[in-house]
């Protein structure tokens, strides 16, 4: 089963009198547990086609349907719910809540899906584990390291085991070994979850790490290649 | 809503320095509003517990010509007392004055006075009646401490007075000043003489008038009198209502501004954490708040001020109001040139619906003041709010 279908996939921007096209007829289709890749140059349109399958945006033409839903359809309470329940965002600068410890941090979603606190405490320490971070459960983001940071936005986008997670250049601000470290990190959760893992990168050491490769030229599929099935 | 809560409680907290001035700004504002309302509801109480003591008593009928605005009415102002109320004049639950114009003349001025005839052994004012009932050659009468100072007369003195009687005849005689009293009540002081009632009719050949009748009980119907016209409690003391209410609306412009300034800054700290937070209003997003649930988020940080202040305000605000409950507030100006009730100290006095409508009215501007600004959240494109490039 698919669980994201993209289908002739248009989107415009405006911009200033005219408009600007960012993706020009995209086709894709993503299974179950891939560990795949949206790569290409600058301004290709791999934040764009991330942020539509994450229902943070919406098309301008075709269709884009992800766990059986048209994003472009939804209102903003169908999109939040979406995100809620089965997505998972990793940023490039981690996105974490500066004033919130580690463990707020990963609680949050939790807190969105209104669980108890025994059933939250049981999935953070999870999450913490998986990443490494259990001892740092009451610090805060400023002190702790990029490499750190960008482990507890792996454990907040992981805690509530959603179906698909969206990495926008995960490794952007990290040096070689945190960005080794980290992919290894999320290439087990994908073995081990079957967590559907989208990047949208063009660092050479997330590219490495992939099953599937994607590459984008301005707003358009150029090439694809699969190294092997999941 | 409870998550709301939970997470505006961190981000204030986490926001530190500029929370606690917000905090204390407000907090200010709360102790300072309910102080001043608290002073205006002392005010109004003590204006009309002294009034009610010196003198409406629980109410009153005026002989139908009596204008206390109009002095050249005065000597015809008065009437036989009605029969129907003699029953409650001997139980000593109303009481005749007698208002009659005269001069006084002290240290070799002449002085305009009301000589107010009045029975020494009444008990529904605090007035030292009782001083007049003693046996001197000249006429025992007592003063107010206005009138006193203003003549420089004290207790003991002899002061010739001149009246005349209900012939038109002038007459004079001596009155020996036996107390002098204070009350707050600048009406029953400015201008009066208290002899005893008996003495009054007796040198106006007016047996039996009175000019004002008042009565103990506020409460009890009052039947009409034909000739005179009832004055009941309320109406006594509205120009106390009326004057408070002016008062009040000078003390609220007061408040208001204080309120304004600290508006302001909430609404300053609430448009800056819009601007500066896109981010995290992305991350929100993305995580899966509705944009509508990010306003509700950023409108409770911004009330939850209001909430931290009420603590505050509890905390430092409470000692200083009883502290001021207790000792009072001294005018810093002569508190009888107000020309009505009010006295040098007053106290405040705080009631719960004061102090919750204080409370609601500070939570509700704040929630508004913080809605206000977060309200272009709803607007904000997540994707843009994610990269943080608004402007
Ligand atoms: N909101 C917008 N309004 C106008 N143009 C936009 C908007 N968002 C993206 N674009 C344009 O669309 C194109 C694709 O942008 P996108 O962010 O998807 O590129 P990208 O592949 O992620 O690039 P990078 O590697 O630099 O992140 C760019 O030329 C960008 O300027
Ligand atoms: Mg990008």
């Amino acid at each position: 089963m698919e669980i994201i279908e993209i289908k002739n996939l248009v989107k415009r921007f405006p911009m200033g009198k005219g408009e600007f096209t960012a993706l020009r007829g995209v086709d894709l289709n993503f299974g179950k547990g891939e560990f795949a890749g949206l790569i290409g140059p600058s301004g290709s349109g791999k934040t764009t086609l991330l942020n539509i399958i994450g229902s943070l945006d919406v098309p301008t033409e075709g269709s884009v349907t992800v766990l059986g839903r048209a994003i472009g359809k939804l209102n903003q309470k169908e999109a939040a719910q979406l995100r809620k329940e089965s997505l998972g965002f990793i940023f490039q600068s981690y996105n974490l809540l500066q004033v919130h410890t580690v463990y707020e941090n990963v609680e949050f979603p939790l807190l969105l899906l209104k669980l108890n606190v025994t059933e939250r405490k049981k999935m953070i320490m999870d999450a913490l584990e998986w990443v490494g971070l259990t001892d740092k459960v009451q610090s805060k983001p400023p002190q702790l390291s990029g490499g750190e940071c960008q482990r507890v936005a792996i454990a907040r986008a992981m805690v509530k085991r959603p179906s698909l997670v969206l990495a926008d250049e995960p490794t952007a601000n990290l040096d070689a070994a945190n960005s080794h470290n980290i992919l290894k990190m999320m290439e087990n959760l994908n073995q081990e979850l079957n967590t559907t893992f989208l990047f949208a990168t063009h660092d050479e050491k997330v590219i490495n790490y992939l099953h599937r490769k994607i590459f984008l030229l301005d707003g358009k599929v150029d090439n694809e290649e699969i190294i092997r099935n999941h | 809503m409870l998550l709301a809560i939970k997470l505006a409680y961190r981000n204030l907290i986490g926001a530190g320095l500029r929370t606690w001035l917000n905090v204390l700004v407000l907090s200010f504002s709360f102790v300072v509003i309910i102080w001043i309302k608290g002073i205006m509801v002392g005010w109004d109480h003590q204006a009309k517990t002294d009034m009610t003591q010196y003198e409406i008593a629980g109410g009153q009928y005026w002989q139908e010509t009596y204008d206390p605005f109009d002095p050249l009415t005065l000597d015809i102002s008065h009437a036989l007392i009605p029969a129907e109320v003699m029953p409650e004049i001997e139980a000593g639950d109303m009481e005749p004055t007698l208002l009659i114009p005269g001069h006084i003349f002290p240290n070799g001025r002449m002085q305009g006075v009301t000589i107010r005839g009045i029975r020494s052994g009444q008990s529904i004012w605090k007035l030292p009646t009782e001083k007049l009932d003693t046996v001197v050659d000249a006429i025992p009468a007592f003063i107010g401490l206005l009138m006193a100072s203003s003549n420089k007369l004290e207790t003991g003195d002899l002061v010739t007075i001149r009246w005349r009687d209900a012939n038109g005849t002038f007459d004079a005689a001596e009155i020996l000043i036996v107390d002098i009293f204070s009350s707050n009540v600048p009406g029953v002081e400015a201008g009066q003489v208290y002899i005893p009632l008996e003495r009054l009719e007796e040198l106006t050949l007016l047996e039996g008038h009175a000019t004002i009748l008042s009565y103990r009980d506020p409460e009890a119907p009052r039947a009409e009198l034909t000739g005179w016209t009832l004055k009941p409690k309320e109406v006594l003391t509205r120009q106390v209502d009326e004057l408070i209410k002016t008062k009040s609306t000078a003390q609220t412009i007061l408040y208001g501004i204080l309120l304004l300034l600290a508006m302001l800054a909430i609404f300053d700290t609430q448009i800056l954490s819009i601007f500066r937070r896109q981010k995290e209003i992305g991350t929100y997003v993305a995580l899966g708040y509705t944009r509508r649930e990010v306003v509700g988020l950023f409108t409770v940080e911004g009330t939850m001020h209001a909430v931290l202040a009420a603590i505050a305000a509890s905390i430092y605000g409470l000692p200083i109001l009883y502290w001021q409950a207790k000792v009072g507030w001294t005018l810093p100006m002569d508190a009888s040139d107000f020309g009505m009730a009010m006295a040098q100290t007053l106290y405040p006095v705080y009631t719960i619906g004061l102090v919750i409508s204080t409370v609601l009215l500070v939570l509700i501007t704040t929630a508004v003041v913080s809605y206000l600004p977060s309200r272009k959240i709803a607007k904000m494109n997540p994707t843009e709010a994610l990269r943080g490039k608004l402007q």
